[in-house]
């Protein structure tokens, strides 16, 4: 999916993460993260990020994350949400999702 | 063992929080939104949220319902699909009118059945009627679908679509709330009330549990785990109900055992639709965790 526009999802409510996601004018994927749990889960957290965005076939973005506890499956529904937003798709495949 | 549905626990469906630890209150069954408590810009991320979670947390068994968009919504179709992947127990429809609202969503839900993999028929349905054309429609949505495991009454659209307000003593909701326990009973599914939405209002909340408990419900939608412990307690044989259950059951085994027709219990007969009370008492009793059947006898709903 290609990034066309910048795009968020999610709040800053305990237990969520908010989650912008920007067209990226260079190559690749950036990943900004602030979290209260950074030290303990930044490279975990990251790495739903990326494996979220290979599913969804984003290979160009920068996602910037604010993050509030969330549990994984919840930065991964609110990162799902976001790409959509920034692709501009109405409709998801969730066949591929089985 | 018979499933109680004495609450079904309210959870806006895009509320991570309340969506992880929606479980640990002690519902009966916890029911997902995805249609009135989140707004319409906000119906893709509800949709995502409840599905991942189905997906990945641990309810430790809890039953588990999603409310979905109407079909009639721009949301509706893409709810069934995500939803029916993550297999909660039940799907709920809104704003039921006709059996053929039941039919229509039913032929989707095994569509998508199929084509995931999971079992036809393995997913449940409940449809909540909250108007007074489905209300009229109530004995024929309630035997739309062998999915159907119970019908609601949904009372603030009903109410508005009366033309009324809701008041404590409920006079308004009393047709109604009749008229769904006639469709439930005589489809032999469950019958579930309305919400209560003054959550402070302990003692009319208490009230009104008395009331639908007393014309028949089986249990009642909650929007605050506050109110769990309320119904669950009035809900829950008491000592004394159990007791004299247990002694009207001895009493009929005993003439049984004797030839004999007639029961006698401290000088009332009691005949056959006070011994399947008695049995219903203790089957109740039983699955609220305050009795045991001797011998693991178990008497039918």
């Amino acid at each position: 999916m290609d990034i066309k526009k910048i795009a968020m999802a999610g709040t800053l409510e305990s237990s969520d993460v908010s989650i912008v996601i920007e067209p990226n004018s260079g190559e690749g994927i950036e990943i900004e993260l602030k979290s209260l749990v950074e030290k303990q889960f930044g490279e975990q957290i990251k790495e739903v990020v990326l494996r979220t965005l290979k599913e969804l076939k984003v290979e160009k973005a920068i996602v910037k994350l604010q993050d509030k506890g969330a549990l994984d499956c919840v930065i991964k529904a609110r990162l799902q949400t976001a790409v959509l937003r920034a692709a501009e798709e109405n409709t998801f495949n969730w066949g591929e999702e089985d | 063992m018979l499933k109680l549905r004495r609450t079904m626990m309210y959870v806006p469906g895009n509320n991570p929080s309340m969506v992880k630890d929606a479980h640990i209150f002690g519902a009966d069954t916890v029911m997902f939104d995805l249609e009135d408590s989140v707004s319409l810009n906000e119906k893709d991320s509800a949709r995502f949220l409840i599905y991942n979670s189905l997906k990945n947390v641990d309810y430790e068994g809890t039953e588990i319902a999603v409310r979905i968009n109407g079909l009639d919504t721009p949301f509706g179709l893409q709810d069934l699909e995500a939803i029916v992947r993550a297999k909660p127990d039940i799907i709920r429809l809104p704003k039921t009118e006709t059996p053929q609202d039941i039919i229509d969503v039913e032929k989707i839900i095994a569509t998508i059945e199929e084509k995931a993999g999971i079992p036809v028929g393995t997913i449940k349905m409940m449809a909540a009627i909250e108007s007074a054309q489905g209300i009229l429609n109530a004995r024929e949505i309630a035997q739309a679908s062998s999915r159907l495991v119970g019908i609601a009454i949904g009372a603030e659209d009903f109410v508005t679509d009366m033309k009324t307000t809701r008041s404590l003593d409920g006079v308004e909701l009393l047709t109604a709330r009749s008229q769904l326990l006639f469709a439930a009973r005589a489809a032999g599914i469950y019958a579930l009330d309305t919400v209560f939405s003054d959550v402070d209002n302990e003692e009319g909340f208490a009230n009104e549990v008395k009331l639908i408990k007393q014309l028949g419900f089986d249990g009642k939608s909650v929007i605050n785990p506050r109110q769990i412990d309320v119904v669950h307690e009035i809900y829950t044989p008491t000592d004394k109900d159990i007791e004299k259950s247990i002694r009207i059951i001895k009493a009929s085994q005993e003439a049984f055992k004797k030839g004999s027709g007639v029961v006698s219990l401290d000088g009332k007969m009691v005949d056959k639709p006070i011994i399947e009370r008695a049995e219903r008492v203790l089957t109740l009793a039983a699955a609220a965790g305050v009795y045991v059947f001797e011998g693991g006898e178990e008497n039918g709903y």
